[in-house]
């Protein structure tokens, strides 16, 4: 009986895992520009990755194969903010803009407070 | 279940081969690779439990590790055109 709980809730995540896996997968096809298909990104590398490997650890049961997936969860947890912030600062480094609808940056504050002086971000025309 | 998730993860290296053929920065493949990088992770586990065979995930971490090892250098290659850039030039500009 036990047994058989663990594993329909193994299904269920390794399903949902999958499930999360091509959705991110679509979305980096689908997503208009570079910072959008990084946010489709994480959803594997986050939810997809995650929910399968818990999967996996339940079909593994309390063993060194569960301590391997342990590893390969923090080795995500780890590297896959890294590997964004460093992509990240490199495509705005290159020139890469972000779309957008407005630009905020230069925006008067709301309330019509006074306006930052010091705020270094020049408008880029 | 576990031929389930492998499938799902080939479909969805497929789409991303897609993006980064595709792709119209270089980020945008740098992007694509990472993700195949962390899929054929996860494939390589479901493949492992469809096998009968978990050992493949020590393969696994070692890519993993290699993945963003590959990664943060061609991002440098192309934010510097060097990979042995220290930064010093852009200190000495910037003072």
């Amino acid at each position: 009986m036990m047994e058989q709980i663990v594993d329909i809730a193994s299904w269920i995540l390794i399903v949902l895992g999958s499930f999360f896996i091509i959705t991110g997968a679509a979305g980096m096809l689908r997503m208009p520009d570079l910072f959008t298909r990084m946010h489709a990104a994480s959803v594997i590398e986050t939810l997809g990755a995650t929910l399968l490997v818990v999967g996996l650890m339940l079909q593994a049961g309390f063993t060194l194969v569960s301590a391997k997936l342990v590893f390969v969860l923090l080795l995500f947890f780890f590297i896959g903010p890294v590997a964004a912030h460093a992509l990240a600062q490199a495509a705005l480094h290159a020139g890469v803009e972000p779309m957008l609808d407005e630009d905020r940056r230069n925006r008067e504050p709301p309330g019509g407070a006074e306006k930052n002086e010091t705020d270094p971000v020049e408008p880029k025309t | 279940m576990f031929f389930v998730a492998s499938a799902a993860i080939l479909v969805a290296i497929i789409l991303v081969v897609v993006r980064a053929i595709r792709g119209p920065t270089v980020f945008d493949r740098v992007l694509a690779a990472n993700a195949i990088g962390t899929l054929a992770i996860l494939l390589l586990a479901a493949i492992g439990f469809l096998t009968g065979r978990p050992e493949w995930l020590d393969v696994g971490l070692t890519y993993g590790l290699l993945n963003l090892i590959s990664m943060l250098a061609v991002l440098k290659f192309f934010r510097h055109g060097d990979l042995a850039y220290d930064g010093e030039e852009e200190r000495e500009t910037k003072a």
